[in-house]
């Protein structure tokens, strides 16, 4: 293998200028945010606007930086000194690369199509002016994740996405169950982010800096034991950021915020963050084969955890959101096989990217035109009242599934084709898996566009607006065009390759592989499984009790019972227990002592008589007894 | 030699201590606090003259200065009583108690 380019120090020309792109979404919120009402008139066009122009500098970036050959397209600019002061000293700078720069073009590009679909979305919404502000929040953060060139800067921007996506899943927060669910996402992203900060420490405390360049190029002269112990808890980080198991379960709680929000945050860029985290430390994997094998463990049980949990969810956006789970699984058995798999695991990313956003902002339409109803049974039969949005779902849905040349048919089944080299029972898993996605994404199609429509009776389809569709069209292109245009000829292999380390042998392409054929026959399977249920079949506008399975996929696998079980009722015992020795305990032993000091003053202060003749016999006594004690010391 | 102006400086002692404890009346007790400071003086004296040397005199006069000054405090302190409660009897000035 071949190890990633030199970094080079860079100035001047666009990408001297690169931190834009963080600092205009950033200013976007600040005015946004600080303008208050004043600013309600026009914020979503300042949002809209400070969302492109940060994608227009992405752009004008990315095409510097195809400029340079290959070996020079790893550039740092610096910017100024983060933490100046003895051994730690950290300099914040920017890293351009492949890598960050693909990031940074789907977070702006992506981003700012939402930002537009919001203006429609959340029209009627008397804060749609916070809205955008938050969302410009999200954007600047996230982008300082991809594009820190250390560690620390990365974890900065990590807490300021987390702390986006609290207050997006918690929008509407007059709901119990919204600001609920933003907590869950808050506190979950907590354990994760613990692990992070002590992959951190770990790699100060071995390397003596957290910049990314000194770090990777000192991997070699670590122990195998230390990379692993780093390998794991940015694991945990990445667990907690993306929804892998076991911290799964705060996902599908999120879908409570606006759809925008689960479109942006919770499906095309915030939990890819995870799989960004184990691309970027790729040497630390390469080193540690342990930790790597955790990865995939991780990636394949949370792909299929995902997709179960998918087959079972009425609520159209738990559904797509167990979906995301699933395919973010995909991205981290990818990124968990080592150098083969990164330009894949980042390729699904880029096309999931575009067809799940486009899903999620189809899902919104749907809403939008049933009166914000998400039950799916009581959907069925809008093919026909929302031609755009049922061709644009269409085509993610199709994309996802892995139709051939569509997108996901060329990162996913790369996926999987480097999995089953790899190790054939997680290449089967991942076969398996793909084989459910066809037919929960399937049943979601068919219920929600297809058969008899089960509409309330007050509920009247009608299309969206144009500043909703033209985002899902643009999307449902980049869902078609995407997979095909990066991985067919290597093209993003080579691209992503001066960045991550080049592979042994690129690898090759084989339409009809057995693997192919095989996950194409086993999704065709779960299709036609689907639509004989939910296509021509009536379906129940009640959800069936069913059986044990589909009550243990609707509960989400119990992850909810397990979090209980394990971690809620023992936290809160073991409050209670500290809550009754401080009331008992300390406050007992505080408040007895007071009481004992004030009962005998309370005695003791009857002495007090207010007779001065009465204080003149105790100095006596007292006189006496000293003159007395005298004598007697005094002949000893 | 020195024994019996020894002896009537402890019986004067003795006479003011009593006085103190016994009596009601204000004056009467200020006057046995006086007396009790006469008798530790004629003590001083007294030892000043055994030693031979002026020791015992000079904390005899810090004494007598401190008596005065403590007879126009405590004079002053008897007739501000005795004019709100209308009575120099040491009873019934009991108000500062618990």
């Amino acid at each position: 293998m071949e190890t990633a380019a030199e970094i080079v120090q860079h100035s001047g020309g666009v990408i001297g200028v690169s931190w834009l792109t963080i600092v205009l979404p950033l200013l976007g919120a600040a005015i946004l945010l600080l303008g208050g009402r004043r600013t309600d008139r026009w914020g979503h066009l300042l949002g809209v606007a400070m969302s492109l122009a940060s994608f227009v500098v992405a752009v004008l970036v990315f095409v510097e930086l195809l400029g340079f050959g290959p070996d020079q397209r790893r550039r740092v600019v610096e910017l100024y000194d983060f933490l100046p002061g003895g051994t730690i000293d950290v300099k914040m700078g920017l890293l351009l690369d492949p890598l960050s720069i693909s990031f940074a073009l789907l977070i702006t590009g992506v981003g700012s199509l939402i930002h537009i679909y919001s203006i429609g979305y959340m029209a009627h919404d008397p804060n749609r002016r916070r809205f955008f502000a938050y969302l410009n929040l999200f954007i600047a953060a996230m982008l300082l994740l991809v594009l820190a060139d250390n560690y620390l800067g990365l974890y900065v921007g990590w807490e300021g996405v987390g702390l986006a996506s609290y207050l997006l899943i918690g929008f509407w927060q007059h709901k119990p169950s919204a600001a609920a669910a933003a907590k869950k996402a808050f506190i979950v992203n907590r354990v994760g982010d613990m692990g992070l900060a002590l992959g951190i420490f770990v790699i100060f405390t071995t390397f003596g800096t957290v910049a990314f360049g000194p770090v990777m190029s000192g991997v070699p002269q670590a122990s195998q034991g230390t990379l692993t112990l780093i390998g794991l808890a940015l694991l945990l980080g990445a667990c907690g950021k993306s929804a892998q198991l076991p911290l799964q379960s705060w996902l599908l709680d999120a879908m409570e915020g606006p759809t925008p929000v689960s479109a942006l945050i919770h499906a095309a860029t915030m939990v890819t963050a995870g799989v960004y985290l184990v691309v970027r430390s790729g040497p630390i994997y390469v080193g540690a084969p342990t930790a790597a094998l955790v990865v995939t463990i991780v990636g394949v049980a949370t792909l299929l955890a995902g997709a179960i949990i998918g087959t079972a969810k009425d609520d159209i956006k738990k559904a797509l959101a167990g979906s995301t789970m699933s395919q973010i699984g995909y991205m981290m058995l990818a990124a968990g096989l080592g150098p083969v798999g990164y330009a894949f695991a980042i390729a699904h990313l880029i096309a999931h990217g575009f067809f799940k956003a486009s899903m999620f902002l189809g899902a919104g339409s749907v809403m939008h035109a049933m009166n914000d109803e998400v039950d799916m049974r009581k959907f069925g039969g809008l093919a026909s009242k929302m031609k755009i949005t049922w061709i644009t779902f269409g085509l993610g849905y199709l994309a996802i599934i892995g139709f051939p040349l569509l997108s996901g048919y060329w990162t996913k089944d790369g996926i999987i084709e480097t999995a089953m080299e790899h190790n054939p029972i997680l290449g089967w898993l991942a076969v398996i898996g793909a084989g459910i996605t066809g037919f929960y994404m399937s049943r979601l199609f068919f219920m929600t566009f297809h058969g008899k429509p089960r509409w309330e009776k007050d509920v009247h389809p009608h299309e969206s607006p144009a500043v909703m569709t033209w985002p899902l069209i643009i999307l449902s292109i980049g869902s078609v065009f995407g997979g095909g245009f990066l991985i067919a000829g290597n093209r993003f292999m080579e691209f992503l390759a001066p960045a991550v380390g080049r592979p042994e042998e690129m690898p090759s392409f084989h339409p009809f592989s057995v693997t192919g054929l095989a996950t194409l026959a086993l999704v065709a399977v779960g299709v036609a499984y689907a639509w004989m249920r939910y296509g021509r079949a009536e379906v129940p506008a009640v959800a069936p009790r069913g059986s044990f399975l589909t009550v243990f996929a609707r509960r989400d696998l119990y992850g909810d019972a397990i979090n209980e079980a394990l971690f809620m009722r023992p936290g809160q015992w073991l409050t209670r227990l500290a809550v009754y020795f401080d009331n008992r305990g300390v406050d007992g032993l505080v408040n007895g002592l007071a009481a004992l000091i004030g009962g005998t003053s309370g005695r003791l202060r009857r002495v007090q008589t207010g007779f001065v003749r009465s204080y003149a016999l105790s100095i006596f006594f007292g006189a006496a007894l000293l003159v007395g004690a005298w004598f007697v010391v005094g002949n000893l | 030699m020195t024994t019996h102006y020894l002896v009537l400086s402890a019986l004067l002692f003795a006479i003011g201590g009593v006085g103190v404890l016994v009596r009601r009346n204000a004056i009467v007790v200020f006057m046995c606090v006086e007396l009790m400071l006469n008798a530790c003086n004629l003590a001083f004296v007294t030892f000043a003259r055994q030693h031979g040397n002026l020791e015992g005199q000079i904390i005899a006069f810090f004494v007598m200065i401190v008596a005065a000054a403590e007879v126009v405090v405590g004079l002053a302190i008897i007739v501000t009583i005795f004019r709100t409660r209308r009575s120099a009897s040491v009873d019934d000035a009991n108000l500062l108690k618990y």
